[in-house]
């Protein structure tokens, strides 16, 4: 196996076991392109778990739940590790909730939700492959495709 | 030893037949029978608010009738030209303003999950008379009402259902109610009208036993019942195109010969070509008999939410 070097990060977040492929959707839903500090973003990474998985380090950020939900949608099996003085503060996996409010828009243009002023409402459907259906419409959805 | 939850329908909104449980299904058939000629003022200090953003004659005609024939009231709108709607009024409050004037709404608007909102926003019970491609439950009870009445039974039974199964919403909430009958469903319809993933994902979910085909007449010895649907033209950019197949999946007499004596024919009207005038006639033929069951349907509904019937 060839070493990889993303080097180490003081504070912050390293989001671990992304599907590979999916980084760069991870920035796209934290608005991480937008961040004024240093982001590493490693992809196609060996992983024993997982094949190849991507990888996210985030200097001096903490994620709120509302940012660890949206990484549970399109990221499942991702690890959150919280870096401080170089050393691995916490570790823990996210999941996604059952119900998630406000946390994404329906992608169904004739759905209410998109049309009035409201709050949307997803369930969690399935898990392999993750899907979530829409409280007002009934739609199902991949995950993948919400972003 | 785990208690049922007892079934009640009083105040309860109608949204989604999936939100029924089998049970519930069953219960609402079996209330229904009471109502087949029943015309009594149980509901006689009741007033329905019909809300329709979108025409639906049939429809609103029948809640209307239900009510009527219960001794209750409406009031409402059948125009969404008329209604406050077009004045930017958004529809939580119009919904929160109309459920201080009556005591149950049916309504009817063309985006999905119109109804759910609406019934989130109201303190009285709402029934959704359709809400765009989504869900009209009163619809697939008055199907399944039907098949029960005409068959007897309706768990076990072979049932196709024939045309637009894409875009077909009635066929879809259909489907899925069947499938908690253990019925067995075949599917007939050309490849660019056929049963979205989804809904065979459900049904492999629910285990339940189906087929896809071409023609109706591969499938006719086995049915109980043909669900036939509308195959409409917009669909078609090609207008030949569109001649071709909604050539191919009309019925014809022909086919009636190989079918079960009891094979009952459905649709939910109203039909183009599909199914011809001299078929009107025939034994098999249901559909009248099914629209007439709508009636029954939603009185019996009105009753049970608004407590005109224990
Ligand atoms: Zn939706």
């Amino acid at each position: 196996m060839r070493p990889y070097k993303v080097y180490a990060i003081k504070h912050g977040t390293v989001i671990d076991h992304i599907d590979s492929g999916n980084a760069l959707k991870v920035v796209k839903i934290l608005k991480l392109d937008e961040y004024d500090q240093i982001v590493t973003v490693g992809i196609g990474l060996e992983s024993k778990k997982m094949g190849k998985k991507d990888i996210v380090k985030i200097e001096n950020k903490s994620l709120t739940k509302t940012e660890l939900n949206k990484i549970a949608l399109i990221a499942p099996h991702a690890t959150i590790n919280i870096i401080q003085e170089f050393k691995v503060a916490q570790k823990f996996e996210v999941a996604l909730p059952q119900f998630m409010e406000n946390l994404i828009k329906c992608p169904n243009p004739q759905c209410i939700s998109r049309n009035e002023d409201i709050y949307s409402k997803f369930y969690k459907h399935s898990l392999n492959p993750l899907k979530v259906r829409c409280h007002y419409c009934e739609r199902v959805f991949d995950s993948f495709s919400l972003i | 030893m785990g208690r049922e939850r007892e079934i009640d329908f009083l105040h309860r909104d109608i949204i989604s037949i999936n939100d029924f449980s089998k049970d519930e299904i069953v219960y609402v058939l079996e209330s229904a029978k009471a109502f087949e000629h029943m015309r009594k003022p149980i509901l006689k200090d009741s007033v329905l608010g019909v809300l329709f953003f979108e025409p639906s004659t049939r429809t609103r005609l029948s809640f209307e009738s239900a009510m009527a024939q219960l001794g209750g009231k409406t009031i409402g709108f059948a125009d969404p030209l008329v209604s406050s709607s077009t004045k930017g009024e958004s529809l939580l409050d119009t919904v929160k303003i109309v459920s201080g004037y009556c005591d149950a709404i049916v309504i009817r608007h063309p985006l999905e999950g119109s109804a759910r909102l609406a019934a989130e926003a109201s303190e009285i019970p709402v029934i959704n008379g359709g809400d765009g491609a989504n869900q009209h439950p009163t619809q697939t009870l008055l199907d399944l009402y039907t098949i029960k009445k005409c068959q007897g039974r309706i768990s076990g039974l072979n049932i196709a259902m024939v045309g637009d199964l894409k875009y077909g919403r009635t066929v879809h909430s259909l489907a899925c109610a069947l499938s908690k009958f253990g019925c067995r469903l075949y599917f007939v319809s050309p490849e660019s009208l056929k049963i979205p993933k989804h809904i065979i994902d459900d049904l492999q979910n629910s285990e339940t036993e189906y087929s896809e085909h071409k023609e109706v007449g591969e499938v006719i010895k086995e049915c109980d019942i043909v669900y036939m649907t509308r195959i409409q033209k917009e669909r078609f950019p090609d207008p030949a195109e569109y001649e071709r197949i909604a050539h191919t999946y009309a019925i014809e007499k022909d086919v009636f010969r190989e079918a079960k004596p009891t094979m009952k024919i459905m649709h939910p009207l109203p039909r183009v070509s599909e199914i011809p005038k001299d078929i009107d006639d025939s034994e098999h033929a249901y559909y009248f008999e099914q629209a007439a069951n709508g009636l029954v349907v939603r009185k019996a509904l009105l009753a049970l939410i608004l407590g005109g019937v224990k």
